[in-house]
């Protein structure tokens, strides 16, 4: 663990006393029920864990020997200025960066206590566990129900009416059931950019991952349709291991229990979300949340 | 550049596009309107009774009482003019009369073996014996009597002969060649031996052919060549100069006014045109062993290029590594959609039938794997469009569901590039239809029937293309099927347009439902 985090874990009581000048409006923080400002990492079970995880595009080495732990069940946001190896680190999890040429890496990257990069793992049933979510809303093609249904029929599953529950199940998680049950076959595109995203959601989802990964899932998205994807999140905490990576602090800081913040492929600091928005221990996050830089 | 030039220049960019535009489409007008106006005219046009009873008897169409008593009709108004040939001829045979009369005179008079050989000469000329059998006749005797040792005794009756002969036999090569003219428009006169041909069994079967060979029935074509500093001169007398003062001269007036109801012309949808094959060398019948030709090559050539093109295509972009043996692939299929089609026919000859031997002669299956060949590189090149054309986010979220690279390939990226590998999949689809060098050597053949789906293993086929190029070119009457070369051309663009419209309102139907 990275002497950020220690630093983090160490101080566990100061987040109240925090001056309010950190640019983060506190009772929107408050407002997740159920979530535990001061539980630290070292009392829950890690997920994923990296350990010296370096990851280089051709000699460039986008993600510095980051080593950190992602307790499961809940959410943590990774955020940082661009460019910073957030995205990159994100979609090493479920190993995306394998459609980038010359893209490899370092170091270990544990999940479930197996190497994600061990040259024995199936990366089609490591991502059909580890669902994604990506910046743009990108549906198929192809009708509501289609799109929900391709995870589970690529796992095999026919039954019509089986096919039927699953999508149900999923689109009601995805709180979106309401608005598109009577239209379920109709095309996934003529739906508007929010409900398009829960509907990506709501079709990863539906192979029933353990880790959920949010590549800035709301960037593209207006503040309502955001709002919504947020009320989400919240709503899906719990069941699933969140990371979601975001530029949008004041997301990570409404959203997550815990927040990573990294910059130029380093892991700066990694903790408790209020203790790292209201009383960082570096410098230089400090310097980033409060806008100087960035 | 000020606001004022600026406008200028749009405007007159504008007027260029639209006048660039306006051009094309005359050209298409201008090459597309005789195609089809005069292709038209193969399937509607006014059939004579003779298409009728073409129609009856080669392809058992038509009712057998219809056809008698249009028959019985016309064989009523036809017969006058037969009658005034049959009156001519025995005027001229009449004229004749005094020869044979000298020479039984001489027979009688002489006696012995000289009168039994003219007598057995002259028993040939009898009263029904035709015109031609009797100058002959009279040939024969004056030969014979030129022949004997004392031949100036009978020079009187030779020079009787030989005047009589000279003045009949010009008059009979006037009426021969009228009776020839009347053959072509009428079909085959009474009294006439069966005639090899087809073609000659019957008389035009088409309204405008009947006008053609009646202008030819009532002049009289020759070429003047007496003014040695001009080529020949064409003139043109009317035949009923040459037959003035005879029986034969009213029957020109008659057939020119009775030339209806002798061919009962009658406006005709002929849709057999498209689905009967053809009788001596297309001069009766349709043009079905080629559409059907031409089917199965196009489908055939679909058959292998669809596949191998849509799986090379997902190869290059899918799975191909950019290493310098695909770009060196890739610059090879350009070059390949370069090569002249009459080189993929060689190639075909040579690699299909002479190395591979897919069949022991030309046949279907070697020129649709030519023409696959061909097309190939055009549907590799709109797959690999296509494919590339399809939003990287749709791979990203396949592969993210976990999905493996082929059913991310299967079940996104393919529908999604549909559109466009179908556009690639017709513009090819014309071109093998159309394309004719390729299957000269592979499989067309100039006349054959129409064969099974079966058969287009190891048979050659007729096909459109190659049959317009031999029907215009070494046909040996090229001006009678006019009609059926337009036919032809007017059913293959009709028939490539029809599958382009399919395939523009599928790719439409799918783009509808891709676009939501």
């Amino acid at each position: 663990m990275s002497t950020a985090v220690d630093a983090a874990l160490t101080h566990p009581d100061e987040s109240t006393q925090q001056p309010g000048d950190s640019g983060i409006t506190m009772h929107r923080m408050k407002s997740f029920a159920g979530r535990d400002d001061h539980t630290g990492l070292e009392t829950l079970e890690a997920h994923v864990q990296a350990r010296n995880f370096s990851i280089f595009y051709g000699d460039n080495e986008a993600v510095r020997s980051l080593s950190m732990d992602i307790p499961r069940s809940r959410v943590t946001a990774i955020i940082g200025p661009s460019g910073c190896g957030k995205s990159t680190f994100l979609r090493a999890v479920n190993r995306m960066n394998d459609l980038i040429p010359r893209c490899h890496t370092n170091g270990e990257l544990m999940f479930d206590e197996e190497n994600v990069y061990d040259p024995m793992v199936d990366v089609v049933q490591l991502r059909q566990r580890i669902g994604m979510v990506f910046q743009k809303p990108n549906p198929f093609p192809k009708s509501i129900f289609d799109n929900v249904a391709y995870g589970p029929r690529l796992q095999g599953e026919r039954n019509r009416g089986r096919l039927a529950d699953i999508v149900e199940r999923s689109l009601r998680g995805a709180v979106l059931w309401d608005e598109v049950k009577d239209r379920l076959h109709d095309n996934a595109l003529g739906l508007s950019g929010g409900p398009q995203q829960r509907m990506c959601l709501a079709r990863a989802l539906a192979v029933n991952p353990e880790i959920l990964l949010m590549d800035e899932p709301t960037s593209a998205l207006d503040p309502r349709s955001t709002a919504s994807i947020e009320a989400l999140i919240g709503q899906l905490r719990g069941d699933y291991t969140i990371i979601i990576v975001t530029h949008n602090m004041q997301q990570a800081a409404r959203v997550s229990d815990f927040t990573a913040f990294m910059y130029e492929g380093l892991l700066i600091e990694y903790g408790n979300t209020t203790k790292l928005f209201t009383n960082p221990a570096n410098k230089q996050t400090e310097d980033y949340i409060t806008g100087r830089f960035g | 550049m000020n606001l004022h030039t600026r406008k200028l220049l749009d405007r007159s960019f504008t007027a260029a596009g639209f006048f660039a535009i306006v051009m094309m489409a005359c050209a298409l007008i201008l090459i597309l309107y005789p195609i089809i106006s005069r292709g038209l005219g193969a399937y509607i046009f006014r059939a004579t009774c003779e298409h009728r009873r073409v129609q009856f008897e080669e392809f058992q169409a038509g009712s057998r009482q219809e056809i008698e008593r249009e028959a019985a009709e016309i064989a009523a108004v036809r017969q006058p003019v037969f009658d005034m040939i049959a009156a001519h001829e025995k005027d001229l045979k009449a004229e004749l009369q005094e020869a044979f009369d000298q020479v039984r005179a001489l027979a009688a008079a002489e006696g012995g073996f000289l009168q039994r050989s003219l007598e057995r000469r002259l028993k040939r000329a009898h009263a029904d014996a035709s015109l031609e059998e009797c100058l002959a006749v009279l040939s024969d005797i004056r030969e014979s009597l030129k022949g004997q040792y004392d031949h100036e005794r009978f020079i009187g009756v030779i020079g009787v002969i030989t005047e009589r002969k000279q003045r009949v036999e010009q008059a009979a090569g006037k009426l021969s060649d009228m009776k020839h003219a009347l053959r072509d428009l009428l079909g085959p006169l009474p009294g006439d031996r069966r005639p090899e041909l087809l073609r000659s069994h019957y008389g035009q079967t088409r309204w405008d052919r009947s006008l053609h060979y009646l202008d030819k029935f009532l002049y009289r074509y020759d070429w003047d060549y007496t003014n040695a500093e001009n080529t020949g001169v064409k003139t043109r007398t009317p035949r009923a100069d040459e037959f003035r003062g005879t029986d034969l001269e009213p029957a020109f007036g008659y057939v020119r006014d009775n030339i209806e109801a002798m061919m009962q012309p009658r406006l005709t949808f002929y849709w057999r045109f498209l689905t009967t094959d053809s009788r001596d060398a297309h001069f009766f019948g349709g043009i079905w062993p080629e559409v059907l030709g031409t089917f199965y090559l196009t489908i055939g050539a679909m058959l292998f290029a669809i596949p191998m093109g849509v799986i090379a295509a997902i190869y290059l972009c899918e799975y191909a590594r950019p290493t310098k043996t695909v770009s060196l692939l890739r610059s090879c299929m350009s070059t390949l959609a370069g090569v002249p089609s009459i080189v993929f026919g060689l190639f075909g000859l040579a690699f299909f039938l002479n190395t591979v031997g897919v069949s022991d002669s030309k046949s279907v299956l070697a020129g649709s794997l030519t023409l696959a060949l061909m097309i190939l590189p055009t549907v590799i090149r709109a797959s690999e469009e296509a494919i590339l054309a399809v939003p990287f986010t749709y791979k990203e979220a396949a592969l993210g569901l976990g999905a493996g690279r082929w059913r991310t390939v299967l079940t996104v990226i393919l529908p999604a590039a549909l559109p466009g590998i179908l556009t690639g999949i017709v513009i090819s689809m014309g071109r093998a239809a159309g394309e004719t060098a390729p299957i000269i050597f592979t499989a067309a053949v100039s006349v054959g029937l129409a064969i099974s789906p079966l058969q287009a293993l190891d048979s050659p086929t007729p096909a459109l293309p190659w049959n317009i190029y031999n029907l215009c070119t070494e046909h040996e009457a090229v001006d009678e099927i006019r009609h059926v070369q337009f036919g032809m051309v007017f059913t293959l663009v009709a028939l490539v347009l029809a599958l382009n419209i399919i395939a523009i309102a599928l790719r439409a139907r799918i783009s509808r439902k891709l676009r939501g």
